[in-house]
């Protein structure tokens, strides 16, 4: 049976699916940005952005735009009916003061003890840049990455240890990948669901961590 | 009588010295206060510290500031963005210093140097590259970071409305760094697209009230470009 890998509108499906009526969420940069479009229909979820916006709705018309109104990504966005702004130090507030429920973020590396690496790659070329990656992988309630299961190539980023400089310390509670979806317990890293046609052996082949079955 | 309308940009930043510390609001594009920047680009100031979320966008604003050779350190949270050339390029040939901070402690640090606190623990950044070096401690059973204020010899800052008092109101996310900003600068010079008779901002919707505000300076309005995103 060949693995059918989830595309990044699956990903963001499941994602979608696990945020729970009420939640204020936070949804970082790039494939984050996408659960945004797969919150279940009935479900009323708060988005927050780092930049002074909670309450945002989805982009405008376009032709609509007002730049005035962005998210943290810089792109343009609209405010739904009892959305608010705030200064930068009260927005660190509601993520740092744990207020926030959910943020999902990407990922260059995630470690079996929830060690995230998501903001240099330590290149020596590279220029650092952090924004509110440390604030928001510390600040959250749950901190869920979202990331494909390998690089591009082929390399694991599911470590047991991060060789990328880190973000954050334990922080990550669960990992999105195009393959599946693990859960970061104080036991070590479980399994929830694969994708289909993966067998527990062969997602572990494409894991630099051990993995445990999870006990139903 | 109180007036803190100055007449054009070039008086507002006339007494900006070589080495100060300047502030610039804005995230992205929002609030970024470039017409003030312009005049101080004009004015010749040098040897400057620059505390700003981002690196300049494109080549006007800051970027244009950065590419005259003005600035001397930049604090920030994020410099490279897709248009940040001007930064790119100065980093790169080691002719800039930078002080990457996390978005959070930067608005925290800038806070409290307003608020006239003496420093933070704070959990941000703990274990990571960015903490090294830096006094932590145990608190409640969590690891925190010493993290100290951030002052500024001026800040510049775009609001929407103000009155001959100073007070300000923002529009939406141009808000950002503002109002903490006017708190932490000596001098604090305000860009408003309007300025209103005193009395006729609502008390309770002002945003930063005019204690934190020296400076106002009536612009046109001209609509918030995009940028520092990839389209």
């Amino acid at each position: 049976m060949t693995v059918r890998k989830w595309t990044r509108a699956e990903m963001a499906a499941l994602v979608a699916a696990d945020i729970p009526d009420g939640a204020v969420v936070n949804l970082g940069i790039g494939l984050p940005t996408l659960v945004a479009n797969h919150l279940p229909a009935g479900r009323e979820v708060v988005l927050h952005s780092e930049n002074g916006v909670i309450g945002m709705g989805p982009a405008p018309q376009v032709g609509e735009e007002d730049y005035d109104l962005i998210n943290a990504g810089k792109q343009p966005v609209t405010l739904l009916p009892g959305g608010s702004f705030f200064h930068h130090a009260d927005s660190f507030a509601m993520m740092r003061g744990g207020h926030l429920d959910v943020c999902v973020l990407g990922a260059f590396q995630v470690a079996a003890n929830g060690d995230l690496a998501n903001w240099h790659t330590g290149a020596a070329d590279a220029i650092p840049a952090v924004g509110g990656a440390m604030d928001l992988a510390i600040g959250a309630k749950k901190t869920y990455v979202m990331m494909e299961h390998t690089t591009k190539t082929g390399e694991t980023k599911i470590v047991e240890r991060c060789s990328y400089p880190l973000t954050g310390i334990g922080c990550v509670a669960r990992v999105y990948s195009d393959l599946a979806v693990i859960d970061v317990t104080a036991a070590g890293l479980v399994v929830r669901e694969m994708a289909e046609g993966l067998s527990f052996d062969a997602l572990q082949a494409l894991t630099g961590a051990a993995l445990m079955e999870k006990r139903t | 009588m109180i007036d803190k309308q100055v007449a054009s940009l070039a008086d507002a930043v006339a007494d900006v010295a070589d080495g100060a510390t300047v502030m610039i609001g804005g995230f992205g594009t929002a609030g970024l206060p470039n017409e003030l920047v312009g005049a101080l680009l004009e004015q010749g100031a040098k040897g400057l510290t620059v505390v700003n979320n981002n690196a300049g966008n494109g080549d006007t604003g800051l970027a244009a500031l950065l590419a005259a050779g003005r600035v001397r350190k930049i604090v920030c949270s994020f410099p490279r963005q897709t248009d940040s050339h001007h930064f790119d390029a100065l980093y790169r040939a080691g002719r800039i210093e930078l002080e990457l901070v996390p978005q959070g402690n930067l608005a925290e640090r800038i806070r409290a140097a307003g608020a006239g606190i003496g420093g933070f623990f704070t959990p941000t950044g703990y274990g990571t590259e960015l903490a090294k070096g830096k006094e932590t401690r145990e608190i409640g059973g969590r690891m925190y970071v010493f993290e100290s204020p951030l002052h500024a010899d001026v800040a510049f800052i775009k609001a929407e409305r103000g009155d001959r008092w100073g007070n300000l109101t923002y529009r939406m996310t141009a808000r950002n760094f503002g109002p903490v900003m006017a708190m932490a600068a000596k001098t604090t010079v305000a860009t408003v697209h309007e300025v209103v008779a005193l009395g006729s901002l609502d008390p309770e919707a002002v945003v930063t009230p005019g204690i934190f505000v020296q400076r106002i300076v009536k612009i046109d309005r001209v609509a918030t470009s995009a940028g520092g995103f990839k389209a």
